[in-house]
């Protein structure tokens, strides 16, 4: 069994997943970033392959990506960052990037190297779903790597339940119409749009992610789903920290408390 | 626009061409590209809305725009040179052709706010003019770089009312642009129209952008019977950024084999130099901004900043019909450079007296490359005028 699948297995509430940008703050610094956010109790850590156009993402993580891209970080070395954090750390790992680099790679290529050097699931935000079905599903099932898909305030509850058939690991709730890190409170509209997704009775567990920045917003977004994804809020806080080990267990506390 | 409906060139319902095209787009927008495709494909069946948009381009645009022998240029190259004039539209280029449409779509959509990605201004331009027209809230975003080279087409979207947004990403040029108008879109899925400005981006965009371009080589057809007593000519040349003009020049031409289809790329300083545009020449298959095309990107499949001294050239990716045009063999695709391109600025105005965009000035550069046979009948598409370059122009008058 999948290592997301062993941990939904064991546990459905206050899933915490953190978003962390590769090669930022500094280039190999991932490293020590994943394995103090294992030691600080997160259950998910969310690796960024930082693209030269992240259409998806706000200022904060396109800031973080440009960062780490002058930082020198490219696949081959993240997946070395990936080798190096599996030697002692247990939790899931996702990789998060842009499709352009997983086809320049070699999609089949790309699917077993991030399997082989120890990452649980991708999300691919640019990958149409259909595309997805028709060209690759079938390998992803080969090697085991789940592939976690967004659901928006506009999909439909029928489209819903067909990205939850071809859905691994998680569904990925994306909170509000936006890019990443775009808001601070959550609306109404946002809740009841949690609520219809509940009653779907869906397969996959479903993470709400972003705009999740705080304890006050992971709490309600633990509400209506399993856990969230923060990835801006972490991003600016590990941005300018001098102590990196302090900064990432004083954050993981404030959320969780 | 009657004809319009029946022309699919070789692309399918999933809007590819050939291998090219689709719609990479993250879920964020898979329900406005829905809604926009469904519409799309049912509004412009309608015949109110065909009347419109007939009536905008012969009354507001000015169309047709003549086809002008030119008869000097053709005696320097020995052959006959014909200009397609969409310098003389309304606006000055033929990026209104698109925004008209789009904006008659738009407003059938109920959206009442627009937003457009603008290169060198053109199309920011003819997107602001529209909104104006039709009373619609307009943003526009433009990179630092092109608010810089291509300043009086900023002065000119601030007058027609529209908001120009500063791009500081990235190259801080046209495809950084394009990125924040679909975050916007992203952030603003309800109320916002994004109208494109090139055949790029997730379907339906490329086909919509290529349908309403089309016209350009619907009136060269209806010209060249009248002038030559023959519906097509032996070659047409346009330049490409995202492949606009080239894809409405080639449009009607493109089942038909015995014309000639070459495109013209920015090549910058040089393609050696590092520092070009030329996608087609120097691009790898991949995904981007919302489809499969090929796209100048590095080892690590990261977009490579591009460089052309004209700003609606200067963009990493070429519309999915042109990668197909290109890697079927169907079209011919060229290169010129910033000097090459300005030295053909200054002769098309010297023989002929009409300043050409910096852009079309590319696809004049390509006269000196091709083989021109005395008899050959030659459109070349001169897509805007070259007011808005005069800068440029004043600064290099050493080209002449
Ligand atoms: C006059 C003119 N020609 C050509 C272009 C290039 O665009 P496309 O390749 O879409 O025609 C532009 C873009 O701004 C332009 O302003």
């Amino acid at each position: 069994m999948s290592r997301l699948k062993t941990l939904f297995k064991h546990k459905n509430s206050n899933i915490l997943n953190i978003y962390i940008t590769a090669g930022f703050p500094a280039l190999n610094e991932t490293i020590l970033i994943v394995q103090e956010l294992e030691k600080a109790g997160v259950d998910i850590v969310e690796i960024g392959m930082p693209f030269s156009d992240p259409l998806a993402d706000g200022p904060t993580i396109q800031a973080s990506s440009q960062k780490a891209i002058e930082n020198g970080i490219t696949l081959s070395k993240i997946f070395e960052q990936v080798t190096e954090i599996r030697k002692t750390v247990q939790i899931p790992l996702i990789l998060m990037g842009y499709f352009n680099q997983v086809l320049k790679f070699g999609v089949p290529q790309f699917f077993s190297k991030a399997r082989e050097v120890g990452i649980d699931g991708l999300i691919i935000p640019d990958l149409p779903i259909d595309v997805y079905n028709n060209e690759y599903a079938s390998l992803v099932d080969e090697i085991d790597l789940d592939l976690i898909f967004l659901i928006t305030p506009q999909t439909s509850n029928k489209r819903i339940k067909m990205i939850d058939k071809l859905s691994n690991g998680f569904l990925y709730l994306v909170s509000s119409h936006s890019t990443t890190g775009s808001q601070q409170n959550l609306q109404t509209s946002q809740i009841e749009y949690f609520k219809r997704v509940k009653t779907l009775d869906l397969a996959n567990s479903s993470l709400i992610g972003f705009g999740i920045s705080n304890h006050d917003t992971f709490t309600v977004a633990c509400k209506y789903a399993n856990g969230a994804i923060i990835g801006s809020a972490f991003i600016n806080a590990v941005a300018n920290s001098t102590d990196l080990p302090a900064t990432i267990h004083q954050f993981v506390l404030s959320i969780t408390r | 626009m009657k004809k319009i409906k029946h022309m699919h060139y070789q692309i399918n319902d999933k809007g590819y061409y050939g291998e090219f095209g689709g719609a990479y787009i993250p879920e964020m927008l898979h329900a406005n590209i829905e809604e926009l495709r469904k519409q799309y494909f049912r509004i412009i069946e309608q015949e109110d809305f065909q009347e419109e948009y007939n009536d905008l381009l012969s009354n507001y645009v000015g169309r047709p725009t003549p086809l002008s022998y030119a008869r000097r240029l053709s005696a320097k190259y020995r052959s006959n040179i014909y200009l397609k004039r969409e310098d003389l539209t309304h606006t000055g280029a033929h990026k209104i052709n698109n925004t008209v449409g789009q904006i008659l779509i738009a407003k059938r959509m109920g959206k009442t706010r627009v937003i457009a990605e603008t290169g060198a201004g053109q199309h920011g331009v003819a997107a602001a003019t529209v909104c104006a027209l039709m009373g619609i809230k307009c943003v526009v975003y433009m990179g630092e770089v092109d608010i810089k080279r291509q300043s009086q087409n900023v002065t000119r979207m601030k007058m027609l009312g529209a908001e120009v947004r500063i791009v500081k990403s990235g190259s801080k040029t046209l495809k950084d642009a394009t990125n924040e108008a679909i975050r916007d879109w992203i952030n603003n899925p309800i109320d916002t129209y994004y109208i494109i400005g090139s055949v790029v981006g997730p379907h339906p965009y490329p086909e919509m952008v290529a349908n309403f371009q089309s016209v350009i080589s619907d009136e060269i057809q209806k010209q060249l019977k009248r002038m030559e007593g023959r519906e097509f000519p032996d070659k047409v040349i346009a330049c490409v950024g995202g492949g606009s003009n080239a894809a409405g020049a080639f449009y009607y031409f493109l089942d038909n084999k015995e014309v000639e289809l070459i495109a013209v790329e920015g090549e910058g300083l040089g393609i050696s130099s590092g520092k070009t545009a030329a996608t087609i020449r120097t691009g790898e298959e991949g995904v981007f901004q919302g489809s499969k095309t090929l796209l100048m990107q590095d080892q690590d499949g990261q977009i490579v900043e591009p460089y052309s001294i004209s700003a609606g050239l200067d963009y990493p990716g070429v519309g999915p019909l042109h990668a197909h045009l290109f890697k079927s063999g169907r079209g011919t695709y060229l290169v010129a450079t910033d000097k090459e391109a300005l030295a053909a600025a200054f002769e098309l105005t010297k023989l002929e007296g009409i300043i050409p965009a910096l852009e079309s000035a590319h696809a004049l550069a390509a006269l000196k490359k091709i083989v021109l046979l005395p008899d050959d009948i030659v459109v070349v598409n001169l897509s805007g005028r070259g007011d808005k370059d005069m800068e440029i122009y004043s600064k290099n008058g050493k080209y002449e």
